[in-house]
Order: C-alpha cells, then structure tokens, then sequence
C-alpha cells in the first residue's frame, strides 16, 4: 500500500491511566491562575506566532491535560513571548509565565532537552 | 614597657582581612577577560586611576550620592567612613611625628594613646591631639545617629530599612562597640597619665572619680581590640566587604569595564559591592503589591549566598528605578538579566519553522511592534502623519512580522531572542530605509541595543514627529489641554529619551510637571519584565500611579508606549492619549483653523 501513497495511521490512543500529571501539577503549583482558564481562545485570536506559522496556544493547554509532551515541546518552540495573549486574557493569566514553565517543566521534569533545543 | 598581649585580637583581625581581601581581589582579577585585563594594565597609569581615586574619596568617604538623597543619611555615613579614614591616617602621622621614622610596628599607631604616656613632647603634639579628639567626637556622632536610625529611619528619609542576615548583625555590633569603647579607653588612659584631649581628658577626669583606672586599663583596651578585631573578621561574610570591594570596583568601572552577558568575576564584584544601606527599597513599586523579598538588594544577597530563587529572580518589573537611586552604581538590571539569561539558558526556543517574509523597498521602515496592534488608535495615528507628510514608508508589521525579541530578552531567553533579531534584521537591511520609526519603547531598546544597525537611523515615533514639526512638515495647532507626560521605563531610563517627546508637547498643549518624572518615573506597572506578578498586583501598582496623576488634574495623561497606555487605560479613570493621537488631533485643529482663515478671505 505504501507504494500507493499509503501509509498506517499512528496510533492516536490515549491511555488516561497511563497519564503523566507531573507537568500539569507544577503548573498549576507555580501559576494557579493557569486553572481559570476558559478557553476562549482569546490568546489564539491576537497570537503573533500565530500569524507567522502554524501554533495554536489555547491548543497547549489541550496537550497539557492530555499528557502529549512531545507535541507541546515542538508547539512552545514557536511562541515568542511577546505577552499579547496575557494582556487581552479575560481572566488575567499570567500566560508568558505559563509558556517559560513549561519550556522548564520539560526540561527539568521529563528530562527532554533533546526536544527543546539550545 | 608595657603590655602588649592586648593589641593580639586587632593584628589577628587585620591580617586575616588582608588576607582575604588580597585572595578575593586576585581571584577576580585572574577571572577577567583577557580584553578587561588589557584595559587594567592600560589604564593604571592615566588620569582615569586619578578619576577612579576622586570617585572612590568622594563615594566611598563623603558619600555625595547618599547625601543627594538624604543629608541626614548622609551625614551618618560620611562621619562612620570619611571620619574613620581620617582617624587612621592623623593618627599615623602623630604616630611618625612621636617616633620620628617611618617604620614602627601598625598597632603602635592604632593604639597610640596607650602606648604614649612616657610625657615625652614631639611635635604639633597638643594638635594632633586636639584634632583626634575632634575626629573621634566626629565619628561618634555617625555612631549615636546609626543607634538612633535603630529606632526611627524616617528622620534618614527611609521607610524601609533592609532586613539583615545574622553574620551582618554580629559585623554590625561590632561595628558599633568600636568607637564608644575607643573613648572609654582612652579615657582611662588620659585619666592615668594626662595626655588626653578635650574629651578623651575630661571624660578620663570624670572616671578617675569613682572608678579603679589602673586596674580596668588593659581590659578596656583588649574590649577596644577585640571589637576591632571582629569586625575585620566578619567584615568578608558580611555587607561591610562591600567596603574595600567598591574601591576596586570603581576603578574596574572606569578602566571601561562592562557586564557581560554570562556572569563573570566583574558581575561577582558588583556583587559584592552592595552595601544592603536599603535605598532600593524605598523605590521599589513592588512594596505596592506587598512584594517585599524580591527587591534588588535582596537578589543581590542572593545571588552573593548563592540561594537565589526564580520566585525572587523574575518578580521584578525591571522599572530600572532601584538602578537610579544606587548610590553605588551597580547595573542592577543587567546583573538581573544575566542571571535570567544563565537560569533559563537550558530551555531556548529554536523558531526552526520561521522564515522570513520578505521586505519591501521604502525609505522609512514603519514597525508598530505588537502592542500597539493591541491600541490601534496609536497606528491609525502613524499612518495619517505618515499620509500627511508624504513618507514613503514600508509598514514592516502590519500583516506578518515576528516580535523584535526584546520581551524574550527581558526573560532572559537571550538565545531565542537572538534567532528573531537576525530574521527581522535581514528584513530591515533589505528593504534599504534609512530611518526605522517604532511606536513601542519595548522594541525601541532593543533595535538600539542589540540589532548592530549602524546606518539605520532609529527613531521612537515621538522623535520622528517632533522632527516632522520642526521641520513644518506637518502643522499642528496649539490644543486647549492640560496634559502630563508619562516616562515609560523602556523609553525613558532605558533609552535616556526623556526630552523629545516632551518638546513635541509642550508645542501641543500646556505640559505640567509631575513630582516624579524623568530618572525618577514611576512604571505604569504592566512592564513584560515581571513574570511572576499577578494581573491584581500589576492594577495595585497602576492605581498608584493614577493617583499621583490624579492630584495634578490633567486633561490627558499622554504616554509614548503603548503599554502604559493600555495599562492606564484599563484604570478608567483618567483619558490617556498617545502622543502621536494628539498629534492627529492638533494637525486636524490646524486644518480647522486654516480653512476658517481661507474662508474668512473669500467673505
């Protein structure tokens, strides 16, 4: 089949029992106001990345809960911290805290400096 | 002969002081950079020692800087440092003037009151020892005012005061025995063999009254020298290592020595140069929000015990006002950032998928930067005095363009920041303009700072219009306005733009001053710099701001940043303007105005 174009799907599954929360907690440990979010999607709307090339950050938050740690390490290499999204925020999340958390989270907690390059 | 078993704790103290100073000042020596170390050698013999000399007499003894800030405080440092310094060097020459040869062993200096009470005359003998007795009155005074700043700091002018460590507190008793037990031991010297002076001699004819002199003399003594001898030994574990560690620093600052952006020795100079005296604190607008650990002279302890945290580290708006009122001009935002900059080192961002938009050819590059997207009045206003004054001008964000990397920056993502700087660089260098305009302050730095555009003339938009006006190549009519200027940090301490925008308003409508503006204006507090802070602590901070404006009741609060603006904004209560909106609105007045004279003329 692969002659025609074809390829397997990966498999998408995700096995929740399996779900690794450490990043979610330090989250919400270090930035409780991360929780209040209610994804209005706000941040995404008025994202300067985003006019640029393919990221969606409501879409972290997404990958955050759903333990996708390897998809949300190539996704926060795009953001560009200019602090848009926290200041139209409804809530007032501290986004740009947030984003350098994570970039942290995954290095310091799921030891990937690989992903997140220098 | 008498005792000198006494003098034991004082040689002990200053050799081990010596010691460590020597060791510390050699380790960062060797640390420098090759270049640094070239500028040391170069430099040692040239009127910029001489200069380093001067600041060093004039920061380190008289402490002009404190004394700008407040005399009372200055005063009480200058007695403790200048009238000490002089003690030492009077008290060597009477020493010489006794022993009539240079060399004689250091304590015999120190001590000499103990040491002289054989009767025989030397010369200017009642001078000399007039004038230590006036010294030591002198140095005492600074000693009751430091016992009194105890109990209440607002006679200094300060509201806070640092909270100190427990080896400061031991330097800091021992600090204050010195002198007060100096007195009483000369005393009792003077009450015993006469050779004390207006004080020393009274005060010993006092004590010889009631007291057993000949027995408490070799005790006073030793408690003089012990307490001089602790001091020297927790001098290097406490902020008093700030004392000799300032002189080098001065010298290394004039030798053109600069921070890099890792940390080396120089930054551990700096370091140690902080003498926690507490006026930092006293400018910090996080006290507002009831942050209190996270001011700069308690992340310069921090960094100096090495237990910095990033809760301490990225709290913190970068405002630069704590930098201003250093009265020993330490870079405390730079040493900031370099600690952000080795603290997040770890986890850059790459922008692999970015890639450059391509430019277009203008002669002036237009970049809103992206807040002013977020208050498009600011760029409605650039595109009608671009329009008017016929600019032919490329608006380099206006669809797609990456950030200028200068928030990155603040957060120490240097590296990040560095791969958006060359995509947008090459996108400036291309389109062949010759000005850059930016409507954001935040952007403004960093085009100045770190883009190495040698023949790009960067412009803030407040520069650029007061240039068009000057010019007449827009006209603007004089508004009915009473309006204050707001210096954004960026803009104002960041980039020393403090007049431009001020001229182009005075030519728009009545400016008044505010009490705290220029080096000293307050930051509106939505600074990017802050990572930590909550959107309540930021509106905390803001409304006090307000409220200094409000008392000045103005028309319009007029900013130069689109932050600010928007910070403000989001208080309700005062109207804010950028300056380039009101300039729209005098170029419309002056329209107005031109076509009623016109019409005037035809009737």
């Amino acid at each position: 089949m692969k002659k025609f174009g074809y390829s397997p799907i990966e498999p998408r599954t995700i096995d929740y029992s399996q779900f690794d929360g450490r990043l979610l907690e330090y989250l919400l440990r270090e930035e409780p106001s991360f929780s209040t979010c209610l994804y209005c999607g706000g941040c995404t709307a008025t994202c300067t990345a985003a006019n640029l090339v393919e990221f969606n950050i409501r879409k972290l938050n997404i990958l955050i809960r759903r333990g996708e740690i390897e998809n949300l390490a190539k996704e926060i290499d795009k953001c560009m911290l200019c602090g848009k999204c926290s200041m139209v925020c409804p809530r007032g999340i501290n986004t740009r805290h947030v984003i350098l958390l994570i970039k942290k989270g995954i290095v310091t907690l799921h030891k990937k400096p690989e992903i997140v390059r220098l | 002969m008498k005792a000198e078993t006494f003098a034991l704790p004082f040689i002990i103290g200053t050799l081990f002081l010596f010691v460590v100073c020597m060791v510390r000042f050699m380790y960062w020596l060797v640390g420098l950079s090759k270049l640094d170390k070239l500028r040391i050698l170069r430099n040692l013999f040239t009127s910029k020692s001489l200069k380093s000399a001067t600041e060093a007499f004039m920061e380190g003894l008289i402490h002009r800087k404190v004394f700008k800030q407040n005399a009372m405080l200055g005063y009480m440092h200058m007695s403790l440092a200048f009238g000490w310094f002089l003690l030492i060097v009077i008290g060597h020459l009477e020493a010489f003037s006794y022993h009539r040869a240079g060399h004689f062993p250091f304590h015999k200096a120190v001590f000499f009151r103990y040491y002289n009470t054989l009767g025989q005359p030397y010369f200017f003998e009642k001078g000399f020892t007039f004038i230590m007795d006036l010294l030591l009155l002198f140095v005492l005074s600074g000693v009751a005012l430091a016992y009194y700043k105890r109990i209440n700091k607002s006679l200094f002018g300060m509201k806070k005061t640092t909270r100190l460590q427990w080896r400061d507190y031991i330097a800091l008793t021992a600090l204050w025995f010195i002198f007060p037990l100096r007195l009483i031991s000369e005393g009792i010297t003077a009450g015993l063999n006469h050779n004390g002076g207006f004080i020393t001699q009274t005060f010993g004819d006092i004590l010889n009254l009631f007291l057993p002199l000949q027995q408490l003399e070799e005790p006073a003594w030793f408690a003089y020298s012990l307490s001089l001898g602790l001091f020297f030994v927790t001098l290097p574990a406490s902020r008093y290592f700030h004392i000799p560690t300032e002189i080098f620093f001065i010298y290394l600052r004039n030798c053109g020595i600069k921070l890099k952006k890792h940390e080396n020795t120089y930054a551990r100079v700096q370091t140690f140069s902080c003498s926690r005296c507490g006026i930092c604190l006293d400018s910090c607008q996080m006290n507002q929000a009831g942050i209190k650990n996270t001011q700069s002279v308690y992340v310069l302890k921090n960094i100096r015990n090495r237990t910095l945290t990033d809760q301490v580290l990225f709290n913190c708006l970068l405002c630069g006002r704590c930098e201003q009122a250093c009265p020993v001009g330490i870079d405390l935002n730079d040493l900031r950032i370099v600690k952000r900059i080795e603290k997040t080192q770890q986890y850059n961002s790459t922008y692999d998928s970015l890639h450059s938009e391509g430019s277009s050819k203008a002669d002036v590059i237009y970049f809103a930067g992206c807040m002013s997207h977020l208050t498009p009045s600011i760029i409605q206003s650039m595109r009608k005095i671009f329009e008017v004054s016929n600019t032919n001008f490329w608006f380099m964000d206006e669809q797609k363009a990456a950030c200028c990397g200068r928030p990155l920056m603040q957060a120490g993502q240097r590296d990040a920041a560095l791969k958006l700087i060359e995509l947008n660089r090459k996108q400036i260098i291309e389109s062949g303009a010759h000005t850059l305009v930016v409507s954001c302050p935040i952007c403004y730095k960093v085009f100045k700072d770190d883009y190495q555009l040698p023949l790009i003339k960067i412009l803030h938009h407040s520069e650029f219009i007061l240039d068009l006006v000057q010019k007449q190549k827009i006209q603007i009519a004089d508004l009915p306005y009473r309006l204050i200027y707001h210096d954004s940090c960026e803009l104002g301490r960041g980039s020393k733009i403090y007049e431009p925008p001020r001229e182009l308003l005075k030519r728009l409508g009545k400016l008044v001053p505010v009490p705290k503006e220029r080096e000293k204006a307050l930051c509106c507090g939505g600074s990017l710099s802050n990572l930590r802070i909550s959107t309540e602590q930021r509106n905390t901070i803001r409304n006090h701001v307000i409220d200094e404006f409000a008392h000045m009741k103005p028309d319009y609060v007029v900013t130069a940043c689109p932050l600010c603006k928007k910070t403000f904004a989001g208080a309700n209560r005062l109207a804010v303007a950028d300056i380039a909106e009101l300039t729209v609105e005098a170029m419309k007045q002056a329209k107005k105005q031109s076509i009623g004279k016109k019409k005037a003329l035809v009737m």
